[in-house]
């Protein structure tokens, strides 16, 4: 294969950070590639400082490449600078280890962490010469795949993806290796397309759209053909039964230039059964499967050593529910090796005043702020979203921090939720102004940031059937919020753009017709759609409009419980009762356990699949809070608030 | 355990793929590499206590250098945190294998050329160099073109050019910032032609890219590779550290005073 560096040379000059380009990071492969073994080009869609720390893609990129018949490099979007550059000279999109073109690849695999990257998908396979459809695709044409948590509802990108895998990819990365390679093996002048989706089709957890046919009826899908009799009716979930298994990443890179989350990350356990309805991350990846804390302890030394790093986080969807999570903190914090100068991070904490303790352990190096995520203003909005902490544990657990030293404090709630009123809404201000209040106990001056993000409806959680609040709608409660907390000195309101929600809306719960929409706003310039200066709700609206949908089917629209969902052929392992139950207990406001410590209410997830709970104790951590459990999983979609990193 | 000097100065050279990094991803690729050598490094105080390690003038983003400068401090660390300890147990030898073992730990492309001990505190490599040699490759002009504006450049009383600083554009005079200036033949790709020049760097260092700007905007930067860093003293130039271990500039001179 041809390296295209020399071609890109003279342009990184001219470019902004050139060196997301060069790769160069350590523990970057060099793999051979030729006869017998099968090319993967893994692809994040969004910029490589927000891209390269992705564990998820990092984890296959190591197992790929300890393959004797796979050879993984990497690959992210170019920024726009250095799009205009490649496309002007004539270079296509390439990886950053070999700069080899993206089209010389067998298998071209995206992970989908946000709906607005998915304008994102298409213009890097267009940049880098493969046919953007699936239906255009060849036999010479490279085969693209696509994992991570947006494909348990793949529709809006169906038409464009040969194959989706759903689940953990530890395993079934082999699995497609080695049907891939038998398909390269076929006289290619003979094989076909199809025959690679039949093959494609016979690995659990993997689904080729192009063997199913939705069928429409006014804004609603109304059924699904199977097209083949090698598509199964029902896609069920990959699952990791034992993390223990998978030490990975075993040589985390560590980029030459400065990237998102540039610190090293070891997962600590995967799944969360908080509970809470609306976060998805929390429904499809259960059960809780804990790394015994012995290799979590050997991957963080043996992590330091080797890359230099002074911090570590700690990764899971609640990392304070890790057993036992006291003794690994402080494992790290005093091991003499790192003579005080290491710090943890944990992605999320629990709210109490118990978990502040491991904060203040945490945190004795470098002491930023802290975060909580109540995620509603009221006790009773937490009840409908199953987020059960009670204020008298939120209000210990911001008087532990302020009392230990902190004097920032960062709250996340979520506005547009079900059931919602005013008084919830305004509620998030009441409460920022307790806080405040307590922090001046101890503090002269003390500041409470409230980010408030507009929520939006997900696949595969009990809160599937909602219509989201409008646009509007959600502005006018962003006003109201923003009103009512300027009579607090001390309190600030941060808020996501609700046009931007709007928008995540329209794809979140899509079905394959967004794919002609999608196409026409990235062929409308309509890229980098999660980056507030390029964001364009416009270019979604006149798209539906151009091909006869309307935006309000797709968000404000309740969806009746009889209603064909456009993914339910693909499955988390939930029951469909699991979640239709929630649904109404939610809207009664009753809260539901967390089954680690409870007896099994049968959600689905391990009876499905024969597996259970790895959890070192089942014991309910100590503090006598529910827990977070929000959506803070790694490659959680970056905020439209944000900006650009570091700018 | 071994023993080491206070303040050690580096030189280095940077090129190859790793030019594309800048200033800043410098400063953390070496914050890493003596981490993971468990060296004591002396870390400021505050807040957000971050090691002592100072660098010459910055590199731009995109150029190479045969000629970068570290100067490091060591102190106390806690036990167990090092394998080595501030004394007088080195000798030049010891120091100088003690650069080559960080140079292993630096990403590819920035090598380790010699290491020194420096005596007392003085010394600021950002306030004591005072000109850089630099090689700059170009495109855009024919020969005879070129040397016309090298000329027209060197004969002006004054070379307006545009600058950002702080946000703000503003306009600075680029003509006494240029030492020397010369053509010197085609350059290492086809097309291109080579500028030699010696630039100051006060009151504030000229980028090649500014250069070229004041030549002629018309001309396009291929390559610029800085060649040497020099410290004046008294009329005579001296190089931070010579690729051979001597140190110039006042460190060398208080090493004189105290006859080592």
């Amino acid at each position: 294969m041809p390296s295209v560096f020399e071609q890109i040379e003279p342009i990184l000059f001219g470019v902004e950070r050139p060196a997301r380009y060069v790769g160069g990071e350590m523990g970057a492969q060099e793999p051979e590639h030729g006869p017998g073994i099968v090319s993967w080009l893994l692809a994040y869609p969004d910029t490589y400082e927000i891209g390269l720390p992705n564990q998820g893609l990092q984890i296959l990129y190591e197992i790929l490449n300890e393959r004797d018949d796979a050879a993984a490099e990497r690959t992210y979007a170019p920024w726009t600078d250095m799009e205009a550059a490649m496309r002007a000279e004539g270079i296509p999109l390439f990886s950053v280890e070999g700069h080899l073109p993206a089209h010389e690849f067998h298998v071209m695999a995206f992970n989908l962490s946000a709906e607005l990257t998915y304008t994102n998908v298409l213009n890097m396979l267009d940049l880098g010469g493969i046919p953007i459809r699936t239906e255009d695709r060849g036999a010479l044409d490279t085969i693209v795949i696509a994992g991570g948590h947006c494909t348990y509802n793949p529709e809006p990108l169906a038409s464009f993806l040969d194959a989706v895998v759903l689940g953990d990819g530890e395993e079934v990365v082999s699995e497609i290796t080695v049907v891939v390679g038998e398909w390269l093996a076929m006289d290619a002048t003979t094989r076909s397309r199809l025959d690679l989706h039949r093959l494609l089709a016979g690995v659990e957890g993997v689904y080729v759209p192009s063997l199913y046919q939705p069928i429409f009826d006014g804004p609603r899908q109304v059924g699904l053909e199977i097209l083949d009799p090698a598509a199964p009716s029902v896609i069920e979930k990959r699952t990791v039964a034992d993390l223990g298994d998978w030490p990975y990443p075993m040589n985390q890179l560590v980029p030459l230039t400065e990237v998102v989350h540039d610190r090293l990350n070891v997962e600590v356990f995967r799944g969360c059964t908080r509970g809470c309805r609306f976060c998805q991350a929390g429904m499809i990846t259960r059960p809780v499967r804990e790394r015994p804390a012995a290799q979590v302890a050997e991957m963080v030394a043996r992590g330091i050593e080797r890359t230099g790093y002074d911090e570590v986080t700690l990764t899971s969807l609640s990392t304070a529910d890790f057993s036992g999570i006291e003794q690994v903190v402080a494992g790290v914090v005093d091991d003499p090796a790192h003579g005080g100068r290491v710090s943890v991070s944990l992605p999320s904490l629990r709210v109490d005043a118990f978990t502040v303790g491991t904060a203040a352990k945490i945190q004795q190096v470098k002491r930023t702020g802290l975060t909580f995520a109540p995620e509603g203003g009221t006790w009773r909005m937490r009840r409908v979203i199953n987020k059960l902490i009670s204020d008298d544990d939120l209000f210990a657990a911001v008087d532990a921090a302020f009392s230990q030293g902190w004097r920032r404090i960062k709250l996340y709630f979520l506005i547009g939720l079900p059931t919602e009123t005013d008084a919830d809404v305004l509620g998030i201000a009441e409460l920022g102004a307790r806080c405040v209040e307590i922090g001046k106990r101890y503090h002269q001056t003390v500041t409470v940031s409230a980010s408030v993000g507009g929520f939006v409806p997900k696949p595969q959680t009990p809160f599937q059937w909602y219509g989201q609040n409008s646009v509007e709608e959600l502005t006018r409660k962003v006003v109201l919020l923003r009103n009512a907390a300027r009579a607090t000195r001390g309190l600030t309101i941060k808020w996501h753009e609700p046009a931007a929600t709007g928008a995540e809306g329209i794809v979140s719960r899509g079905d394959r017709r967004l794919g002609d929409v999608l196409e026409q706003v990235w062929r409308e310039g309509g890229i980098f759609q999660e980056w507030s200066e390029h964001f364009d709700l416009s270019k979604f609206q006149q798209a539906l409009s151009d091909h006869g949908l309307r935006m309000e089917d797709y968000t404000t629209r309740d969806r009746d419980l009889d209603e064909v969902l456009p993914w339910d052929h693909l499955s988390a392992g939930l029951h469909r009762d699991f979640l239709v139950g929630e649904w109404l207990d939610a809207i009664e406001e009753v809260g539901v356990e967390d089954c680690r410590w409870t007896p099994c209410y049968d959600c689905g997830a391990c009876t499905t699949y024969g597996i259970e709970h790895v959890v070192a104790s089942n014991e309910p951590p100590a503090g006598g809070s529910q827990g977070t459990g929000q959506g803070l999983d790694l490659g959680a979609p970056v905020p439209v608030l944000l900006g650009r990193p570091g700018g | 355990m071994i023993e080491i000097p206070p303040r050690i100065r580096v030189r280095y050279t940077k090129t190859g793929r790793i030019k594309y990094t800048s200033q800043r991803d410098n400063a953390r690729a070496w914050e890493r590499a003596l981490r993971r050598a468990r060296l004591p490094v002396a870390y400021s105080e505050g807040f957000s206590p971050r090691p002592l390690l100072s660098f010459s003038l910055a590199l731009p983003t995109g150029c190479e250098s045969e000629a970068e400068y570290t100067d490091l401090r060591f102190g106390e660390a806690p036990d167990g945190a090092a394998d080595a300890v501030v004394g007088n147990g080195w000798t030049p030898e010891s120091v100088t294998e003690l650069g080559h073992q960080l140079g292993e730990l630096l990403p590819g492309g920035l090598d380790v050329v010699a290491t020194a001990a420096l005596e007392g505190s003085g010394g600021s490599l950002q306030e004591e160099v005072t000109s850089c040699f630099w090689i700059v490759e170009v495109t855009g002009m024919s020969a005879a073109q070129l040397t016309d504006r090298v000329e027209a450049l060197l004969s002006a009383a004054q070379v307006p050019i545009e600058r950002v600083r702080k946000g703000r554009k503003v306009i600075d005079d680029l003509r006494p910032s240029v030492l020397s200036l010369t053509t010197e033949g085609t350059g290492s790709s086809p097309g291109t032609r080579r500028l030699l020049a010696e630039l100051a760097t006060k009151p504030r260092g000229v980028r090649p890219a500014e250069l070229l700007a004041g030549i002629d905007p018309a001309i396009r930067l291929v390559r610029a590779s800085r060649t040497a860093q020099w410290i004046d003293v008294d009329g005579n130039r001296h190089e931070p550290l010579t690729t051979d271990g001597r140190v110039g500039g006042a460190a060398a001179e208080m090493a004189t005073e105290r006859g080592r």
